[in-house]
């Protein structure tokens, strides 16, 4: 409260300084302090600063910037400051600070440029915040205020404290009032004071609050014997149970309070200084293989006085047996840290509960993601029955295709617009050959038709190295894909993502649409119940099966320039994500989109889920939910919604 | 004696292997006139190998229709077992060696923490984890060649069988089983060495001067006389009523189990014993290839697998052997750089990229016109014909024989 004050009585002695120096121009106060600042000095610079950042007056900011970057000059004629634009002639024109009028050309020998070091600038531009701490541009005001704190000073704190009262904009107080708590936790001396700014970022889930917080509760394990009585101790520590106890002895040996015996090296290598004649303490060597005839040889050289001594029994347990080990903050105030640590449990529940909002979002965009790599198997396999070893491949050709629209459409947002549909058609054409001149001969064959799919991808993704190479291409999104929406420091997703979601949704609804409101989806779903009695009905299932997979094919295409978008296009794109498809279909439950859905929910977020109980480790991520979904199968191996009746088929 | 009545293959097939091994023994550079090189006796011997586990594969698949997509995990995994020993050995000795000139003999302990910092340095650990723990004992880790494997399929195989998941899902399931384990084992922290994998294991331990020359007519010889003795159980299995039964499942497993077979256990029987067969075609393999790592048990390669006995003929034993044997050293020949390239003028084909090309064609190729395989062909000497059931398959099964496979 005192220090408002005297920060109030301070603005208000600089106000009424301002009215009195009405005639006062900047060079005179430049003129008051010529001594010190030709001196150019860090130790005695202060004074002249503090007096042209507090003239009042308006070209003091000019001044200051002016000198900080060199630009200011001294008339050697009549010792007064201007600055200076190089005109003709090795001549420069003078300005002068005041009034911004020309002064006049003077040679440069008449000259001399005030040089400020590297330290005085650093004074200069301490003092330069209060000027842009009350800048009339808000934009400034705010990146004077994240420079703040990004790289804080102690002398930023009252030139801060001074301009809250004045900021009109909301946002920017807000900024100010944050960046001032965090001030005054790093440097204010007065406990009170930082405590209640600790206080104040009570739930906050800003890096900075946390950065700034962090350091005030680090600790460090210390023997306990003789700590000074106002260390502030967090808990004491009991070796074995809260330190291992050869690090407890460690610190006990960099205290002083015990001696460690020699170490099992050293022992050695006194053995091994001793040999005499192949004997050493007595023993021929080659029986030393053992730790225990070591330490007996070893025990006969100390006591023949050769090596230092060395208890057989001895043990590190014992000596640390009882003495005080304790937790120590760095930090000497109990009222700041333990301040600091509620706040910090509080902060950390806020950040738990939004990492848990954001780990989420990641398992809606898996999700999102393997269901629309699964979304065409789920036609093909899940309604036709038709395991299509060969889809991923077709995820890779979709991709391929944006990949070359993108080299003959150099505008991206049109290049993608044009890639849907086109990878769509090409998939298309490529799952309607497939299914007439392969896939049609092995109806009721799963496994061959496995086997037989399996051939043309493995040639697909060969020829796809063949023509593109084996280095991956990118596939690159608009522009106003990129970045991510934040929430806040904690949650955030990018935009790319958003737009696979949402794709995801479109391609479920057109799916939906598909097959309960057109004709195609009527057809195909009485072909898949019966086939024969569709064909009596005079549906043609040879057309249908044609198209049902074509359009699995296309689907899986889309999906391709999608997944492409996010990953660098490979051959080895598809293979990477089929695995994962035909789980989510057979987790899913086979012929239900439904199903699907609930599958590449399932495994999206189990897979985030696991993640992040190991988040160093993918790989185990991806291994763990495999065991589970192989024991999911067990329970429901149908799927999630499995079909019943007639359309189950068995 | 019903074995050879039902497999008038087999002595063709014993005395084919007999007649082989002994050419390529008289043509080593280690008993022979030296018309083989060591590198390619190694080929050879690792086919042999592979046609080991086609075996395998042929009775899972081509006898009992469980199309596994996991049988390589198997192989992999004994490869690992038998690896785990060389590479210990091996390190030990090496270890010993450096230690000769130390002033005082080492300690059990200071060796073992040599070895474990010579074999896991590279993935940032010296501790030995828990999986090494009979890694010293050459006859523990050859008990765990078998058990490892075997266990790993019983378990996989009574949860799937027991929840009666067949055909396609079956499948599916045991490439998302390939799978796990091939990530798994990527891992560093997974105590088998991460993507490093383990390597040098041609080098037997102690056998130091003994040149390469011989190791690999050695290992040649152990891989013939296995896929001998497989071949003689495979013959032995097939025949009897076990085999009829097993046929039966790949048919029609309804029927055989409304007969009161206990379907589940015919089939887990032959799933664990293939698995373990091809434990111990790995065991014999990756010595000779000298380094196995995480790689070679992704799940393309055991649909390598299901293909090699495709193309061979599945449901006879013999068509697995050339199955493997064939697509193999055809492959090493096409991607081993050996085969011509072929100037078409405006492009040239070189086979090193355009091999894949055409396997997989000709495999699909081979599906939907040539169902036997490269055993139809020995059709025509032998006169085995099809049955002729109107274009039907023998049952309704997914795994089921169709006509034209079968026999009459």
């Amino acid at each position: 409260m005192i220090r408002r004050l005297i920060a109030a009585c301070l603005i208000l002695l600089t106000c009424a300084l301002a009215a009195q120096a009405q005639e006062r121009t900047i060079q005179d106060v430049l003129q008051e302090h010529r001594a010190e600042i030709e001196k150019s000095s860090r130790k005695t610079i202060g004074p002249a600063i503090d007096a042209i950042a507090n003239s009042g007056l308006s070209a003091a900011q000019t001044v200051l910037e002016t000198w900080q970057n060199k630009g200011m000059w001294q008339r050697k004629a009549d010792g007064l400051f201007f600055y200076a634009a190089p005109g003709a002639g090795g001549t420069y024109t003078l300005f002068d600070f005041d009034s911004g009028a020309e002064v006049g050309a003077v040679d440069k020998g008449d000259l001399d440029q005030l040089k400020p070091n590297s330290g005085i600038r650093a004074m200069i531009g301490a003092a330069l915040v209060q000027f842009q701490l009350n800048d009339p541009n808000p934009a400034r005001r705010r990146d004077a205020l994240l420079a703040i704190q990004r790289d804080g000073e102690e002398s930023h704190l009252a030139p801060l404290r001074a301009s809250i009262e004045g900021e009109t904009d909301p946002a920017i107080k807000a900024l100010k009032e944050t960046t001032e708590r965090l001030l005054t936790i790093r440097f204010d001396p007065d406990e009170a004071s930082r405590v209640a700014a600790i206080e104040g970022f009570r739930g906050a889930l800003s890096l900075d609050a946390r950065a700034a917080l962090n350091p005030l509760v680090t600790t460090k394990i210390v023997y306990a014997e003789g700590l000074p009585d106002g260390a502030n101790i967090k808990r004491a520590l009991k070796p074995g149970k809260d330190i291992p106890v050869s690090d407890a002895f460690a610190l006990m040996v960099a205290a002083g309070a015990a001696t460690p015996p020699p170490s099992v090296a050293e022992r050695k290598a006194a053995l091994e200084a001793h040999i005499v004649d192949g004997k050493v303490g007595g023993r021929p060597v080659a029986d030393l293989n053992t730790q225990e005839s070591r330490d007996s040889a070893y025990a006969a050289l100390a006591e023949a006085g050769q090596a230092p001594a060395y208890d057989v029994n001895f043990s590190e347990e014992t000596v640390v047996k009882g003495a005080p080990f304790a937790e120590v903050y760095d930090e000497p105030s109990k009222a700041v840290t333990d301040a600091a640590e509620a706040t910090l449990g509080s902060i950390n529940r806020a950040v738990g509960f939004n990492q848990f909002l954001d780990l989420s979002l990641d398992g809606l965009s898996l999700a999102s993601i393997y269901f629309l790599a699964a979304i065409g198997l789920a036609i093909t396999f899940g309604v036709m029955g038709v395991i299509n070893m060969a889809h991923g491949e077709f995820i890779m050709m979709g991709a391929y295709t944006g990949y070359v629209v993108q080299q003959i459409v150099p505008d991206y947002t049109v290049s993608i617009i044009l890639a849907i549909p086109l990878a769509f058609a090409v998939t298309f054409a490529a799952g309607v050959a497939m299914e007439r001149l392969i896939i049609r001969w092995l109806y009721n064959r799963p496994l061959e038709t496995l086997l037989a799919t399996f051939g043309v991808s493995i040639a697909l993704q060969q020829l796809a190295k063949n023509i593109f190479g084996t280095q991956a291409r990118p596939l690159t999104s608009p522009g106003w894909l990129d970045g991510a929406l934040t929430f806040n420091d904690v949650v955030s997703i990018s935009y790319i993502r958003i737009a696979i979601f949402v794709l995801a949704l479109i391609f479920l609804g057109v799916f939906l649409f598909i097959m309960k409101k057109t004709r195609l989806g009527l057809e195909t779903r009485a072909v898949t119940q019966n086939p024969r009695m569709a064909a009596s009905m005079g549906i043609n299932p040879d057309k249908v099966n044609m198209l049902t997979f074509g359009l699995g094919s296309g689907i899986a295409g889309i999906a391709g320039v999608a997944i492409g978008l996010y990953a660098k296009v490979t051959s080895e794109l598809g293979s990477d994500y089929i695995v994962q498809s035909f789980m989510t279909v057979v987790v899913g439950g086979v012929g239900n989109i439904w199903g699907t859905l609930l599958g590449a929910g399932l495994i999206g977020f189990l897979q985030k889920g696991i993640e992040w109980f190991n988040p160093s480790n993918t790989l185990a991520a991806q291994t763990y939910m495999i065991i589970f979904i192989i024991i999911f199968i067990q329970f429901r191996p149908k799927g999630i919604i499995a079909l019943k009746g007639r359309a189950a088929g068995d | 004696m019903d074995m050879f009545k039902k497999n008038p293959s087999l002595p063709v097939f014993v005395a084919v292997l007999v007649i082989f091994t002994l050419a390529v023994t008289f043509m080593s550079e280690a008993y022979g006139a030296g018309g083989i090189s060591t590198s390619f006796v190694k080929t050879l011997g690792k086919t042999l190998c592979l046609a080991l586990v086609a075996i395998a594969m042929d009775l899972v698949w081509g006898y009992t229709g469980i199309l596994s997509l996991g049988h390589f995990a198997f192989f992999g995994l004994g490869g690992y077992m038998i690896g785990m020993w060389l590479m210990y050995a091996r390190t030990k000795l090496i270890v010993l060696d450096s230690f000769a000139n130390a002033p005082l003999p080492p300690t059990a302990s200071e060796i073992s923490d040599a070895i474990g910092t010579q074999i896991f340095g590279v993935v940032g650990s010296s501790d030995f984890p828990l999986v090494w723990y009979f890694a010293h004992s050459f006859w523990a880790q050859i008990a765990l060649v078998v058990l490892v494997p075997g266990i790993l399929a019983l378990v996989f195989g009574w949860l799937a069988f027991r929840s009666r998941v067949t055909g396609v899902y079956l499948s599916i399931l045991t490439q998302a089983m390939t799978l796990a384990l091939s990530l798994y084992l990527f891992q560093n922290d997974s105590g088998l060495r991460g993507n490093n994998g383990l390597s040098g294991l041609q080098n037997l331990p102690g056998a130091d001067g003994v040149s390469q020359d011989y190791i690999s007519i050695w290992f040649f010889w152990a891989s013939a006389l296995a896929l001998l003795l497989t071949y003689l159980v495979a013959a032995f299995i097939v025949s009897g009523k076990f085999g009829s039964v097993i046929r039966g499942i790949r048919d029609d497993e309804a029927r055989v189990r409304f007969l009161g077979y206990s379907v589940e256990g015919f089939k887990l029987f032959v799933f664990t014993l293939t698995a373990v067969i091809a434990a111990i075609g790995g065991a014999l393999y990756y010595p000779q290839a000298g380094i196995i790592n995480p790689a070679e048990i992704a799940p393309i390669a055991s649909i390598y697998l299901a293909v090699w006995v495709a193309i061979g003929g599945r449901g006879r034993i013999y068509g697995a052997v050339i199955g493997a044997a064939f697509v193999s050293l055809v492959s090493t020949y096409f991607t081993g750089g050996q085969a011509p390239d072929v100037n078409l003028g405006f492009y040239t084909i070189k086979w090193v990229d355009w091999w894949l090309v055409l396997l997989g064609l000709s495999f699909v190729l081979v599906t939907l016109f040539a169902p036997k395989g490269i055993g139809g062909l020995f059709d025509l000497i032998s006169g085995r014909m099809s049955p002729n059931r109107h274009g039907v398959p023998l049952g309704p099964d997914k795994g089921s024989l169709r006509e034209e496979e079968a026999e009459k």
